[in-house]
């Protein structure tokens, strides 16, 4: 077995903060060796990001502290300890020895250096390149990571990429050095998923022709069942669990693990609920003679709260936990199989959708959602970006239609332009009986009540200022419901309750609340107003697994119990696979293919559709098929592609695809799509 | 007889509805919470001490009335002086009172201008003559200054103390209902409690001695001399203060309607509305502060010089002008804040908790009031407290070109413009100058380490909250707005 | 790029003319021309007969805006507005109290505004900017923490005390250089190093703590950090990553006041005797000649938007995420 090129032990970094000492990596131990993957996985606020930044001693100063370890690199006599170097002799190992790639491509690179200068910049320092070479030492390096026209590109500055273009000049930058150990903080979370995949297989493809080491940091299991060689599964800054891929796949040792398998959506859990784990990380600002996960662990006995656990394994595989430990005979390791969630009894059986259940919930008949595009001295319009270019739907009473696609697509926009936020340029919305487009006001704002929304963010969707008991009545005090505030605060207890939280959230404030409660609270605020459609924009996209898992079961439920429909937006085809009814694939402003979610995730007809569902990596080796590599980046919404918008991009375009948009295909009294690849109808 | 002057008035009004915010602030969190968060600074508390002790200076100074005459009226009608004082004049008590010929250096007993006096011989001789007031307890030479204003400073600082440790106990007393008397002791002892209050007594206690020691000096001596005509120089630079503060707050208060209403409305409503009152700040804004300031105040002049049914007295007079100066600077300033207001509300409108306002049909005053106003205040309150003092500065500047406060009306400004030629005098006269040196610095130097204190408490983006655009170029649009340049 | 300019052209229209009425009601309506000549005239010589006179002489004798008692044209040219505001929108100034040509008097002193204004910019900016980067180098240590703290205490000062201290300090004390005066080429630099130098210092205070405010939210950004990755030093990092985009706010905040440095600094130049349009507006102010007060509003406000539309124009060139449009 090939001797390591990095290996950390027991990594200590610590951060000062008003609370006292934040123990953000609290004694880590790993290593990497040349060729190989290793993914360290964990939820928000485990310390993944934090060990990165420590492997470079990039810790944000003067709050960071390296408070104990050894991180070594290179092997034998050419060992170095880089805790233990000086500034200067680091710089030489930044960039050159070990290489970066950061989260968030939109602001990772300077704004007004151009692509060529920041690239140059490393090849000069650490390649000692100079003049003409290191141009086309740059422009060679952007064609290894696949950028079109790289010598284009040299010129321009950051702002004219996409996101995925600039991830690759980042990773360009990271490669310009010739590491020996690339670090990728969460390289594709800014991403689309069909962007991902492209820079999943390009860090793929790179590792193994350079033969690196490379850390990949990530939230996403489905990222790591991707490329990951070995798995650190981290908790609240220590490493839980370490494990070959395939093994800790099949075989979850520890019960954080296990859990955080458990709670991932998919199609297979359909109908029944996800597995949640309960409570919360634990402060980090505390030490604990204990498991960290102690509190949240349905194995957990007295020992695990008193003493910590040691590591039981070696430096490649092992894992934290009491359970494991010879030394507690009583208390055997649970079995291999990952045992069934306690209430999956609540399951209910999966019916298909009635065909003629009366009128649609919310019907959306040709909407089209275009923004004015303003030129010249006075400010003419001269063209308009076509946002949502004529959508149709139709929501059956007591499900949910997921729509689906990628971000700038347009799926934000017609979402507002259903909930009558922003005013459609065309097209008519229903929502029972009841026209809404031309309504008058008053009848706009009684209807209001039937039809509510809740959004990604669940930071900025509540009015800080506001306790959540006012942030819960102020639907029903606006359209006059719930008698007077005396009854409106009991009704907003009520709604609490529903949603799974105690009556004495009523007098606190939305930042007391973690992400997944306010997700709640948000929910409680629009039921306050008894809708019968509720759209939801991406609701769970900015929460970690586990969180997910809770706000999923509680919509579910609360669809059971008060027969709500849903208008589910996401990017999340696993999401999708176990909240949908049926789903509507959106493209460039138009849906391109609709059907119920089994038609749609078992038999995808439009190319895109493929794409969407090969691009999202699964978990499970057996649902793993062959990624359909899209060419290029969503077009401009203002200058759609003659034809098929989607014909520039698509692996199976036709000469016909570029002439004229195509009209829509059935497969069934369900299922279309619109694609000149399939017999017209009829 | 009370007279409520118009900037009284205003000021009145102004402690009203900070008593109000005060009220509200106690019940609810997050209106709470960023305060406290200032008086978890020691600077933050230190620097309030400091401008709380100019405040009630300046509030002592705007009680204003006119003192009952000895003998009553001939209708039996108790008679009323037509000067009007304050309650600080009545402390001050003959101090303004006391004046000498001319010059006097602080803690002089003689003049600081020779004069040629004839003695009784005929013979005349150029002497320093001895002052009516400044030292005239003294009998003997005036080798025995230095230690009778050792020994009279100290008694003054001992009785200010003694004032000080009165407060203090009521302090601790206040503080030691909740944790018994011994642990709050110690906890203020070692700067434990939760606000800063050892820091808050340490500046008092500073303050009181100093202002004990003054006190009683000011009795006996000129502490900072007197001015050409013989005045006390002190009692200039102390009265001075109200102007100061009037400026820096009312010029705020008047401009802050505008500012609100148009910056929110703009932001809002977007559109023709955003279009007409964007047309208006740009206006406005185009004009070079300095200049639109002298303009308007010159016409101010011949106004008022054509209007006098406006004013009964000089001071009503210079009130009235000073009011006029508020409102004129008001009008300059508003623009900085709208604009500010503006590209806040219009991030605000984006914001989902606005949107699902709207999705459950809460109307548009209701979102204003609601979602938007609350969430824009930190800016406005960053605003204030950094244009607080600028404007002290600007006064100065002001009354130094011409078009500042009224000739009459006592300020650092006219102190300066007044003693603009002494420096070029042999010897130098030099503590006017110094005493509004003084007094400006510790007034907007606590400003602005208030204000330094009261930004990072406010603004999120320093709290490591999401980023946005910049306030900054504003702040220094507002320094150099009214052309300290 | 050219449409912007000629939108913003345009839209300075509308906004000057707002500037002119703003101007007009306060210098004619606010008092009217009766009682300004009552002012001006002093108490002693007042009678309706001075009166007049005064007004005839400056042509304040005619109708506001409607003159009925012309023909054609005239009855709308021969007014006060159409004299007194419109003529300005052509930079037609008219001419002062003392009968000099206001337009002339300014083209004169211009020269000496300049000579004054530009330098103190130029050094202010060096001196500043240097500063800012040595405090954001050593930041949260000692060093910074002590000149922040300097900073506030400088900018605690009242310009004025720079002055009286520094003409004290200089032409007293120490006889280095004459207190106050002027006189044109070469030899103005003997009158120009003492104001100079006084109004860069008092500008460090505010203007390095700003910039510091500037440097370090750019070096807590998340390029730094790639930077910081790459292996570069700390001073390369602060001079070709944080300083060029933190030079982006300054560059066109110095932009905007660029034009405005033609007017000249109105304290300054009155104590220092330097005969700029500074002086030469307190002089106006001084001896109430509105004529002159409202040329210089109005040159003021032309000059203040075309320093907005070069601020537009300069964010193109110096950051290229800008492309007007």
């Amino acid at each position: 077995m090939r001797s390591p090129v990095l290996s950390v032990e027991d990594l200590r970094t610590h951060l000062k903060t008003p609370d006292g000492r934040l123990r953000a990596v609290d004694g880590i131990s790993l290593n990497l060796r040349a060729g190989e993957t290793v993914a360290l996985l964990g939820e928000s606020g485990c310390g993944k990001s934090m060990t990165a930044l420590s492997l470079m001693r990039l810790v944000p100063q003067p709050a960071g502290i390296h408070a104990g370890g050894r991180i070594l690199l290179g092997q034998g006599d050419a060992q170095v300890d880089l805790l233990g170097l000086p500034e200067v002799a680091l710089r030489r190992i930044r960039g050159k020895r070990i290489g970066m790639i950061f989260q968030e491509p939109m602001s990772a690179l300077n704004p007004v250096l151009s692509v060529g200068e920041q690239i140059a910049e490393v090849l000069r320092l650490h390649r000692g390149l100079d003049g003409a070479v290191i141009r086309q030492a740059g422009i060679d390096l952007l064609n290894e990571v696949g950028m079109p026209d790289p010598a284009r590109r040299w010129q321009e500055y950051p702002h004219q990429l996409s996101g995925g273009l600039k991830q690759r000049v980042v990773i360009a930058i990271a490669l310009a050095g010739e590491p020996e150990v690339l670090i990728a903080d969460e390289p594709t979370t800014a991403l689309d998923v069909t962007i991902q995949a492209q820079i999943l297989d390009l860090l793929a493809r790179i590792q193994r022709e350079r033969g690196m080491a490379m850390l990949l940091i990530t939230h996403d299991l489905a990222v790591v069942a991707d490329v990951a060689d070995r798995v650190a599964v981290m908790y609240a800054g220590r490493i839980v669990e370490l494990a070959p891929r395939d093994e800790l796949f099949s075989r979850p040792r520890h019960p954080y693990t296990r859990a955080l398998f458990r709670s991932l959506p998919g199609p297979d859990r359909r109908g029944g609920d996800l597995s949640v784990i309960p409570g919360t990380v634990p402060p980090l600002t505390q030490t604990l003679p204990a498991c960290h996960f102690a509190d949240r662990c349905r194995h957990a006995w007295s020992d695990c709260r008193a003493r910590p656990p040691a590591w039981q394994g070696d430096a490649q595989t092992g894992v934290l936990c009491h359970l494991y430990d010879p030394d507690y005979p009583d208390h055997p390791p649970p079995d291999d199989a990952l045992e069934e969630t306690p209430d999956a009894g609540n399951a209910i059986t999966d019916s298909p959708a009635p065909a003629d259940a009366g009128p649609a919930a919310l019907s959306l008949k040709g909407i089209r959602v275009h923004f004015p595009i303003q030129k010249g001295v006075f400010k003419r319009t001269v063209g308009h970006v076509y946002a949502v270019d004529g959508v149709s739907l139709d929501i059956t009473p007591g499900q949910t239609l997921a729509l689906v696609g990628e971000s700038g697509c347009g799926k934000t926009t017609l979402g507002r332009a259903a909930a009558q936020l922003i005013r459609p340029t065309e097209g008519r919305i229903q929502l029972g009986g009841s026209n809404l487009t031309d309504a008058p006001r008053a009848q706009l704002k009684r209807s209001r009540s039937d039809l509510q929304m809740i959004f990604q963010d669940p930071f900025s969707s509540m009015n800080p200022r506001l306790m959540v008991g006012d942030i819960i009545a102020e639907g029903m005090q606006a359209q006059g419901l719930g008698g007077n505030a005396e009854k409106r605060r009991q009704r907003a207890a009520e709604l609490l309750e529903q949603v799974g939280m105690t009556r004495a959230a009523l007098d606190r404030y939305p930042h007391e609340f973690s992400g997944g409660q306010r997700q709640r609270i948000c929910i409680a605020r629009a039921l306050a107003v008894d809708p019968k459609v509720i759209i939801c924009d991406e609701p769970t996209s900015a929460l970690d697994v586990s969180v997910q898992a809770q706000v999923l079961n509680l919509m579910q439920r609360l669809q059971r119990e008060l027969g709500l429909s849903y208008l589910f937006i996401t990017h999340n085809m696993a999401v999708v696979a176990y909240m949908a009814h049926e789903v509507a694939v959106m493209y460039l402003g138009r849906i391109v293919e609709q059907g119920r979610a089994d038609e749609i995730l078992d038999n995808p007809r439009h190319p895109y559709t493929q794409a969407l569902l090969s691009a999202t990596p699964s978990i499970r080796e057996e649902d793993r098929r062959e990624i359909i590599r899209l060419k290029g980046d969503l077009p401009s919404p203002s200058h759609p592609p003659a034809g098929c918008h989607f014909a520039p991009r698509c692996p199976q375009v036709m000469d016909a695809c570029r002439r004229s948009y195509p009209d829509a295909r059935h497969f069934s009294d369900t299922h279309s799509a619109r694609c000149l690849l399939y017999p017209k109808d009829g | 007889m009370p007279v409520f002057l118009w900037t009284d008035f205003l000021l009145y009004l102004l402690l009203a509805g900070i008593g109000l915010f005060v009220f509200f602030a106690a019940r609810s969190k997050p209106l709470r919470e960023p305060w406290l968060r200032v008086f978890r600074s020691r600077m933050g508390m230190a620097s309030a001490v400091v401008l709380l002790a100019f405040a009630i200076i300046g509030i002592l100074d705007s009680v204003h009335f006119r003192p009952l005459q000895a003998q009553a009226g001939q209708d039996g009608q108790p008679r009323y002086a037509a000067q009007i004082v304050s309650v600080l004049d009545v402390i001050a008590g003959d101090l303004a009172e006391r004046t000498e010929q001319t010059y006097s250096a602080p803690f002089a007993t003689r003049s600081y201008v020779q004069q040629v006096v004839t003695d009784e011989a005929g013979n005349t001789r150029q002497i320093f003559p001895r002052l009516a007031h400044g030292g005239a307890h003294l009998e003997g030479e005036s080798a025995s200054v230095p230690l009778d204003v050792a020994l009279r400073g100290a008694a003054g600082a001992i009785q200010g103390l003694i004032v000080w440790l009165a407060l203090a106990a009521l302090l601790v007393l206040l503080l030691s209902r909740r944790r018994g008397l011994p642990a709050t002791t110690r906890a203020l002892w070692h700067d434990q409690t939760p606000l800063r209050w050892r820091a808050a007594l340490l500046t008092a206690a500073v303050i009181a001695a100093l202002g004990g020691a003054i006190i009683e000096l000011a009795g006996h001596y000129h502490v900072l001399g007197t001015d050409k005509v013989g005045q006390d120089v002190l009692l200039q630079a102390v009265k001075s203060i109200r102007t100061g503060l009037l400026i820096g707050t009312l010029t705020t208060l008047v401009m802050l309607p505008f500012a609100l209403v148009l910056g929110v409305m703009a932001g809002y409503f977007k559109g023709w509305v955003d279009d007409v009152i964007q047309y208006l700040y740009t206006t406005l804004s185009s004009i070079p502060g300095v200049l639109l300031i002298a303009a308007a105040v010159l016409m101010l002049q011949v106004y008022m010089e054509n209007h006098p049914e406006l004013y009964r007295t000089t001071t009503e007079r210079a009130d009235l002008r000073l009011l006029f100066l508020c409102m004129i600077l008001g009008i300059t300033s508003w623009t900085g804040l709208c604009r500010l207001l503006r590209a806040e509300t219009l991030k605000l409108v984006e914001l989902d908790y606005v949107q699902a306002a709207n999705a459950l049909g809460v109307g548009h005053m209701r979102i204003m009031a609601r979602h938007i106003l609350p969430n824009v205040m930190h800016i406005v309150l960053i605003q204030i407290v950094l244009d607080f003092s600028a404007l002290v500065l600007a006064e100065a500047v002001l009354s130094y070109i011409g078009v500042g406060v009224d000739p009459s009306t006592e300020s650092w400004g006219n102190m300066i413009n007044g003693a603009r030629l002494e420096m070029s005098r042999d010897p130098v006269v030099w503590w006017p100058l110094a005493a509004a040196f003084f007094f400006m610095l510790a007034l907007v130097l606590a400003a602005n380490l208030f204000a330094d204190v009261v930004r990072d408490a406010f603004d999120p983006r320093l709290r490591g909250g999401t980023g946005d655009d910049s306030h900054t170029p504003d702040e220094q649009h507002a320094q150099s707005n009214v052309g300290a340049r | 790029m050219l449409a912007y300019i000629i939108r913003r052209l345009l839209y300075a229209i509308p906004v000057l003319i707002g500037v002119n009425l703003i101007t007009f009601m306060l210098f004619f309506v606010v008092n009217t021309p009766d009682s300004i000549a009552r002012m001006q005239l002093g108490a002693k010589r007042v009678t309706p007969a001075a009166i007049e006179a005064w007004k005839a002489e400056r042509g304040y004798d005619r109708p506001y805006f409607y003159n009925a008692a012309e023909d054609g044209p005239n009855r709308f040219t021969n007014t006060i507005f159409f004299d007194k505001s419109v003529r300005v929108m052509a930079f037609d100034f008219g001419r002062s109290d003392d009968g000099r040509s206001i337009s002339r008097d300014i083209l004169d002193r211009m020269g000496p505004s300049l000579a004054l204004a530009i330098p103190t910019l130029l050094v202010g900016l060096l001196v500043n900017i240097t500063f800012a980067l040595l405090l954001v180098f050593f930041r949260a240590s000692y060093i910074d923490t002590a000149g922040v703290v300097l900073c506030v205490f400088l900018m605690s000062i009242s310009s004025l005390f720079y002055i009286i201290g520094g003409q004290y300090l200089a032409g007293k004390l120490m006889h280095l250089v004459p207190i106050s005066g002027y006189s044109p080429g070469w030899d103005s630099i003997k009158f120009l190093i003492l104001p100079v130098i006084i109004g860069v210092v008092g500008g460090i205070g505010a203007q390095t703590r700003w910039y510091r405010t500037l440097f370090l939210e750019e070096a807590g950004k998340d390029y730094v950090r790639t930077a910081r990755a790459k292996g570069l030093s700390e001073l390369r990092v602060l001079f070709r990553h944080v300083l060029k985009n933190g030079m982006i706010p300054i560059l066109t905040g110095v932009v905007v006041i660029l034009p405005l440095l033609f007017l000249g600094s109105l304290i300054m130049e009155s104590f220092f005797g330097i005969p700029g349009l500074g002086s030469y507006t307190i002089d106006a102010i001084n001896k109430q000649d509105f004529a002159i007060v409202r040329a210089m509003v109005f040159l003021g406000s032309v000059l203040y938007i075309i320093g907005l539309l070069l601020t537009d124009i300069s964010y193109t060139l110096v950051d290229p995420r800008i492309r007007l449009s």
